[in-house]
């Protein structure tokens, strides 16, 4: 459910990247949820949602970012399930994912795209 | 009697005896299905279960409960009636019924495991007091008595075989000047030839012993009912204020020759093949009876006769032929091994020596005139090449075409491996009897093949008695392993190749202090959950560094990056330092405030401290602000590192107490607090030997004798309990200190990733006993570098929160939302429970519209 940023999407701004710990994460309030938001070595960044789905707490930005091959990956803190930063998916079982979120960087600072309003939401 | 048939009636099996080999043939029986048919009544005349009589040298350290085969004190099996000390009277083997003091009891099979006596030569003065055997737990307990009695300063063991130079041992550890009085030229006389006696005689005196060989004990001199000492034959008496007759045993085959059964000219009950009696419903097995005419005085051709007896009773066809009396044992630190024909008997044998005086190492192989077959061996100072030679004899593999390489030094051409080479049929464990062929069924079935020489030693019970031959069991499964193209793979993970140990050496050595320069270095791509916590540690343990210092932090597991332990709901727990678990009650009263004020589950733990749980990561630092303040430091309970020293309160209050257990407790747990290690460590102090700290279930556990303290190492609870064992004993608090600053940082540098003691212990080559080598005798020269290490690490020792509540950068990471740090997490809310806050777990992703309308988060 990667929200495909359009002329009508709301960014919410996050921080500056520099606040964030290279292959570290942090975590922001965007649109009411609890979101991850992550920066590898290569000054990319990924977000995703913040709970853990195995474990359901909101805990995914606390994990230990690497790489699995060249797949860059957040092993949730919890009971370390891999979830692949650009996707969400779970590497060891690809019928979980994570929701992720788009993200980007204007002048520095870091935003995510906030989600659709679910139905009824 | 009965209305049933005959064929349907149940059989009543008697045994008499509960030593090693009784307990060993109950336990055949109930596995082989004996109890089926069968009720059984076993008969021992000693007050106590079977215990390990073998192991009777370690009873003043371990004591008797240590020892026991059958802790519980009873078979689970019901159809098995145990009785103890209960003498049999007479056998009638006519009528088929074993009497006793109060009746007989008919038996339809009789099994006799009675045992051998200790041999007291006829001389003068054998009764007076003063004189003991050693042959049960009874007897040392009082040789104990005797040497704790007042102006007991001497002892005199009569014997220097295997049985003799034990009891000395005992002597000695008991703070006795002690000799050994031997008849033979040499100790040890039935295992070693005069050379190898030479270099033992060495070792025994280097120990503070005094043998006297070639010495012929005339008589035991008294005066006044009391021992006095040894007259010698043709030699200055021996002054003793207690003397141990350890001269051989005898069959105890009394009961039999009452009842008419056939004994062997030299003793011992005679018996056939499937060790049957002259009375076909009357078996005897052990050290009583007498295959062929001969008596075996060891523990495993015992274990192999109950065997044979428990098969032909459920219609089996086994047979005792005989047994291999090879011996390897460990007395007063020094090896001592011998196989086969170990003096050459065999006509042409040929004997290849190796001998060094200076560090006390005598080695003999007896091969075939052609040079091509083991035939035996003598082994003193060293006997590390027993698991690879011993097999070699059984099995007649041609040697290799320079056999001397088998017992030269490594490095000296010597180290050869073996374990492929052996055929299957060839016994590896001569303990439980286990053959080449069933470890590599082991590892090879298709149900849950083992994975591991570990795994292995548990499944076939190879290894799992002496422990010699575990280094020729890796061998084989790391060769089948190999055989199969499946490399024994111990890289750490996809970005190391190396294991904990080899990373940990390669960061000492390169200096390395941070995980970018780590893998440039040494790994490939950017790391993962398991190297970079890994490298974190090592990092830690070598330079102490803030484990929060930026380029750190991001490295750290889960509980080390907040300082906290996280909870399912993704809440911390808090548990300050309660060092010892003495703790003042104005403090106690800052915990339960600081409870009460942020909402804290709390409970006490096991290791004697107190948990907060249910804190939000951003309410960390107010929470450690108040109990810094009040003066907790962190207690390191999210840290793979020393958690507590659990002490009893020792001699201060207790009456029991011979040592101040609290103070050490406390000065130990603020020694060793905040070292990094490979996983947890825990530790406990004991103030006497009651051990009301429960220490040998710890990591290291220290207890209290009258003479100082007995430390005891690689204990654990968890899954799967161990117990700590004794490393070394009577030491004052300095010694302590110095074996355990050797023992934990030798831990810290060698264990695998989350290897605890118990394991890592077991993994060293050579167990325990390499352990105490490497700690208590600085065989490596590590010592001095292992305590430098841990000064510097004393030296260094800052604590984290205190640390972190002074740095705004470090402080800057406990927020719930970086964009909100005023808005709570709505996904974290509690229910309660008896009066106390518990977490409740949503279904999904809460959303802070939806939760606010149902009930703040707190």
């Amino acid at each position: 459910m990667t929200a495909a940023p359009g002329a009508t999407t709301t960014w919410t701004t996050v921080c500056p990247l520099a606040r964030i710990d290279v292959e570290g994460g942090v975590t922001a309030l965007v649109g009411g949820r609890a979101v991850a938001v992550f920066r590898t070595h290569d000054d990319a960044v990924y977000a995703l949602d913040n709970v853990d789905p195995f474990s359901r707490a909101s805990v995914l930005a606390r994990g230990i970012v690497g790489t699995r091959g060249d797949v860059p990956f957040v092993a949730s803190p919890m009971l370390k399930q891999p979830f692949d930063l650009r996707t969400g998916v779970c590497l060891d079982d690809p019928e979980v994912r994570v929701a992720s979120y788009a993200v980007r960087v204007v002048d520095g600072v870091v935003e995510v795209a906030a989600p659709e309003p679910g139905p009824g939401g | 009697m009965s209305a049933h048939p005959p064929s349907e009636r149940r059989q009543r099996l008697v045994v008499v005896g509960h030593g090693m080999v009784g307990h060993r043939f109950v336990q055949a029986a109930i596995e082989r299905g004996v109890t089926e048919t069968h009720d059984v009544v076993v008969v021992g005349d000693e007050s106590r279960p079977a215990y390990d009589r073998v192991g009777l040298t370690t009873f003043f350290e371990v004591g008797a409960d240590a020892l026991s085969l059958l802790p519980t004190g009873g078979y689970d099996d019901p159809r098995v009636r145990l009785l103890l000390g209960t003498e049999v009277t007479a056998i009638d083997t006519e009528a088929r019924t074993v009497g006793f003091a109060e009746g007989d009891l008919d038996y339809d099979a009789l099994v006799l495991a009675t045992g051998a006596a200790p041999f007291v030569p006829p001389i003068e003065g054998r009764d007076l007091d003063g004189c003991f055997v050693y042959r049960t737990i009874e007897d040392l307990e009082a040789i104990r008595d005797a040497a704790a009695h007042e102006g007991a300063r001497v002892g005199a063991v009569i014997g220097g075989g295997l049985l003799g130079l034990e009891a000395a041992d005992a002597l000695a550890r008991l703070g006795l000047e002690t000799h050994v009085v031997e008849m033979a030229p040499r100790l040890m006389a039935v295992q070693v030839d005069d050379a190898g006696g030479a270099v033992l005689t060495r070792h025994v005196e280097q120990l503070g012993l005094t043998v006297h060989t070639g010495a012929r004990t005339s008589a035991v001199l008294g005066d006044r009912g009391r021992v006095t000492g040894l007259a010698l034959a043709d030699a200055e008496p021996v002054a003793a204020d207690l003397v141990v007759f350890s001269a051989g045993i005898r069959p105890r085959d009394a009961l039999a020759r009452a009842a008419g059964l056939e004994v062997a000219e030299r003793g011992g009950v005679l018996v056939d093949e499937q060790c049957r009696t002259s009375d076909p419903h009357v078996w005897a097995i052990g050290e009583c009876a007498a295959p062929a005419g001969r008596m075996y005085g060891l523990v495993a051709p015992g274990y192999a006769m109950a065997e044979v007896v428990a098969d032909v009773l459920v219609g089996g066809s086994g047979s005792f032929t005989g047994a291999d009396m090879s011996t390897k044992l460990k007395l007063m630190g020094v090896d001592v091994a011998s196989f086969g024909d170990a003096f050459a008997s065999t006509e042409g044998a040929l004997e290849l020596v190796y001998a060094d005086a200076v560090t006390g190492v005598y080695k003999k192989l007896v091969v075939s005139e052609d040079g091509r077959t083991l035939l035996g061996g003598i082994l003193v100072g060293d006997a590390s090449a027993y698991g690879v030679l011993r097999p070699m004899v059984a099995s007649g593999i041609a040697l290799p075409d320079n056999p001397e390489d088998l017992i030269l030094p490594a490095g000296r051409g010597g180290g050869t491996e073996l374990g492929a080479g052996l055929p299957d049929e060839a016994q590896v464990c001569s303990c439980n009897d286990v053959s080449k062929g069933e470890i590599v069924a082991a590892v090879a079935r298709e149900d849950g093949p083992c994975d591991s020489a570990g795994c292995v030693t548990r499944c076939t019970g190879a290894g799992s008695t002496c422990g010699s031959c575990k280094p020729v069991v890796k061998t084989i499964v790391e060769d089948w392993f190999a055989a199969q193209g499946r490399v024994v793979d111990r890289s750490l993970c996809e970005h190391f190749a190396m294991t904990r140990q080899e990373l940990f050496d390669a960061i000492a050595v390169h200096g390395h202090t941070s995980f970018a320069a780590v893998l440039a270095a040494h790994g490939t791509g950017r790391g993962c959950d398991v190297c970079k916590p890994t490298v974190a540690s090592i990092l830690a343990s070598q330079l102490n560094h803030h484990v929060l210092e930026a380029g750190a932090r991001v490295l750290q597991d889960t509980n080390d990056a907040f300082l906290a332990n996280i909870q399912k709901n993704g809440t911390y727990s808090v548990m300050p330092r309660i060092a010892g678990g003495e703790v003042t009650p104005d403090k106690l009263i800052v915990l339960g405030e600081v409870a009460r004020d942020f909402g804290l589950y709390t409970k006490i733990t096991g290791g004697q401290r107190i948990d907060l749980l249910g804190a939000r990561m951003e309410q960390l630092p107010a929470i450690w602000r108040r109990l810094v303040d009040a003066g907790f430091e962190s207690g390191h309970a999210y840290g793979k590192s020393l958690r507590t020293v659990k002490s009893c309160v020792g001699s201060t209050w207790c009456r029991y107490g011979v040592q101040d257990s609290t103070s050490l407790a406390i000065m130990l747990e603020e020694r060793y607090r905040g070292l990094r290690s490979p996983h947890k460590i825990k530790g406990g102090v004991s103030g006497c030997a009651r051990e009301c700290a429960e220490a040998r279930g710890k990591d290291f556990g220290v207890i209290a004798t009258e003479k100082g303290w007995n430390l005891y190492v690689g204990g654990n609870g968890g899954a799967s309990p161990v117990h700590a064992r004794l490393l070394a004993q009577d030491l004052d608090t300095a010694t302590l200190v110095r074996y355990l600053d050797r023992f934990l940082m030798y831990y810290v540098r060698t264990a695998d990733r989350l290897q605890r003691t118990a394991p890592w212990v077991e993994s060293l080559d050579g167990g325990l006993d390499r352990l105490r080598e490497v700690v208590v005798d600085d065989a490596l020269g590590l010592g001095e570098a292992l305590e430098a290490a841990m000064a510097q690490h004393v030296d260094t020792y800052f604590d984290e929160w205190a640390a972190t509540l002074e740095d705004p950068d470090k402080l800057a990471r406990f927020t719930s939302f970086v964009n909100a740090p005023d808005v709570p997490d709505p996904n974290i809310s509690f229910s309660s429970t008896r009066g106390q806050a518990e977490p409740l777990l949503h279904e999904g992703p809460v959303d802070l519209g939806a939760t606010i309308a149902v009930g703040a988060p707190r």
